[in-house]
């Protein structure tokens, strides 16, 4: 480090610097089974508890690393960053949320999107970081969203997105109730051009999302017991003061109630999709 | 006229009160008190236009849900002409928290939709206090595209605390159901006009809220969520609702401010509920006023303008990289 570097605070010297995931240990428990499992197969098998099939949470850059060809891979609407508009202040400043966010995520916002291929077939694929305050939409991730839908309608590439979200990000208020108008009006025109748009599901998808492009897909797939709605079940409960059904508002309900057309297994992810968009876009069997 | 006074029109209620016993008084009475009466009203206007000239963002929302509030059934009857009520999704049931149907606006036919409240119990409970479930969306998504078909303009009128929070509802894909609204009014071939008359209650809302125009009553609200919902979440209490209410910016003056709304649409002092006619000719006014906007451009460029409109929503920066 020159003498130069040594002046600068800390704050501003680290940015820019992707910082690594530093890990606590080799070993974790698997959130529904209990069962010890290491670390590095875990990640090895996608985040999928290789003893009870259990689907956990996955990054959004683990997600499209693991979905996507190695190469290429462009990332798009990176340069957009969360504003405060109202000046939102709850127990806590909005601003400082963001930022306490970015430095948790080392994201800038809650979608990630990348122009890549599957299988060698051009596509433009979204995923939500459900670390990113809850996967919460606000006008980044609207905004990334709309991008994606028009790279695809560019390139004529089919587009993928895997939503894990609580819904509309509260603190900007109207700002991110209008980004379900936006993103709607988006796939209304994506549809017309007749791209396909695949829609998977992951634990959760709630609120605003689900009750956008989460639900708009030419084909809705989920990942196997993901909480997927549009009211909370909390909410629910309190409104019709009656137990819930067993498994209610998760993907096999939803499969049920005709929400769906599939569940896939994360590890079969790649070859499911692939093989449907082959066929939307008429292509012959790889 | 009894008028239900909110907690902040306590001494507007005082004063009327008195008011109304010298009247009582007048009547029996030899000597001439109409001048004391005809003070004390001038009074109680000048108190109202005081007090009505700086509510909080709360006392909005308390006059958005207030339970005299004219509900769209009530527009339907004032504002517009033979309206035929048109029913059911044709898939399940009949929703009676949105009714829709045609009517006609200055003589010109319509599609109109809107989200209906009930005035005493039963019919609060039978309108669902006017939260919809996927079936009311869906007969509201079979009528926006009726008018699409017959190139009849759709007027929405928006009042709802949000779709309803039910297991049935989740059933029958709630989500689905609005999200599906979203995209076809986006790309209805046809000018969309909405308003929002009492609550707006978040993605319930915007079911039926996409449009050329989106136009409130200075006292209604809209909001991604409800005060209290925002209150319990953020700051762990019910009880901040007014904070909440605050930061949200729900008000239709903020909303046009941040250029979420194209028009505010004046109620009469102290509200609609005082004058439900004047409220309706105003809003009648504010209708045919954007229709004949909209009148004048091609579908194309209604379309695309829409699309630019929708597309403007958010805020952020961009960064060069």
């Amino acid at each position: 480090m020159s003498w130069f570097e040594k002046l600068l605070p800390s704050k501003i010297r680290t940015e820019g610097v992707r910082k690594k995931n530093v890990p606590e240990g080799l070993w974790t428990k698997c959130t529904a089974c209990s069962a010890i499992l290491y670390k590095v197969e875990l990640e090895r098998n996608l985040e999928v508890c290789p003893k009870c099939n259990h689907h956990m949470r996955i990054g959004a850059r683990q997600r499209l690393a693991s979905f996507l060809d190695p190469e290429p891979q462009t990332e798009i609407g990176a340069e957009l960053e969360p504003v405060d508009a109202l000046k939102f202040r709850d127990s806590k400043k909005y601003k400082d949320r963001i930022s306490q966010a970015q430095k948790a995520t080392d994201e800038k916002d809650a979608l990630i999107v990348m122009k890549g291929q599957l299988k060698a077939m051009p596509v433009v694929a979204a995923a939500f970081e459900f670390k990113f305050m809850g996967g919460s939409m606000g006008s980044v991730v609207g905004e990334r969203f709309v991008r994606a839908v028009q790279a695809a309608i560019e390139d004529n590439a089919p587009l993928i997105c895997f939503s894990a979200s609580g819904g509309a990000r509260m603190q900007e208020a109207l700002f991110s109730l209008m980004q379900m108008a936006k993103t709607s009006a988006a796939l209304a025109e994506l549809q017309e051009k007749r791209i396909p748009y695949i829609s998977v599901m992951t634990d959760p998808t709630m609120g605003g999302v689900s009750a956008s492009l989460a639900m708009l897909g030419d084909i809705n797939v989920a990942e196997p017991g993901a909480l997927i709605g549009f009211a909370g079940p909390r909410v629910i409960q309190q409104t019709v003061r009656e137990t819930l059904p067993e498994g209610f508002q998760r993907s096999e309900f939803l499969l049920e109630h005709g929400a769906l057309d599939m569940i896939v297994d994360r590890r079969e992810m790649r070859d499911r999709l692939a093989g449907l968009l082959a066929k939307l876009t008429r292509r012959s069997a790889a | 006229m009894k008028l239900n006074y909110l907690d902040f029109e306590q001494p507007i209620a005082e004063l009327e009160e008195k008011i109304e016993e010298l009247r009582h008084v007048g009547s029996d009475a030899e000597i001439n008190i109409s001048e004391e009466i005809a003070r004390l009203e001038g009074k109680s206007r000048s108190l109202t236009e005081s007090i009505f000239s700086s509510l909080n963002a709360w006392q909005i929302a308390q006059m958005a849900r207030h339970p005299l509030r004219p509900y769209s059934l009530d527009y339907l009857e004032r504002c517009f002409t033979e309206f035929d009520e048109l029913h059911g999704d044709r898939v399940y049931s009949d929703d009676p928290a949105i009714v829709g149907g045609l009517a006609r606006l200055d003589g010109q036919p319509v599609v109109v939709i809107g989200q209906q409240k009930g005035r005493d119990t039963k019919e609060k409970i039978r309108r669902n206090f006017g939260m919809p479930r996927p079936e009311g969306y869906r007969k509201a998504r079979r009528l926006m595209e009726m008018a699409e078909r017959f190139q009849l303009p759709l007027i929405t009128l928006i009042d709802t605390p949000g779709a309803y929070p039910g297991i049935g509802a989740e059933e029958r894909g709630q989500s689905e159901a609005i999200a599906r609204n979203l995209a076809v009014m986006s790309q209805l071939r046809t000018p969309i006009i909405c308003t929002v008359i009492g609550e707006g209650g978040s993605g319930g809302a915007l079911a039926i809220g996409v449009g050329d125009r989106v136009m409130m009553l200075s006292y209604s609200t809209y909001s991604v969520i409800s005060p209290e919902g925002c209150a319990s979440i953020l700051w762990k209490s019910a009880e901040k609702a007014k904070d909440a209410a605050e930061a949200l910016g729900i008000t239709s003056k903020r909303l046009f401010e941040l250029g979420l709304v194209d028009k505010v649409i004046d109620e009469p002092l102290g509200g609609a509920h005082r004058d439900p006619d004047a409220m309706a000719g105003n809003l009648r006014q504010a209708l045919c006023a954007a229709l004949d906007e909209l009148r004048g451009l091609s579908t194309p460029e209604l379309l695309r303008q829409r699309q630019e409109k929708i597309m403007a929503f958010g805020q952020f920066t961009s960064r060069a990289k």
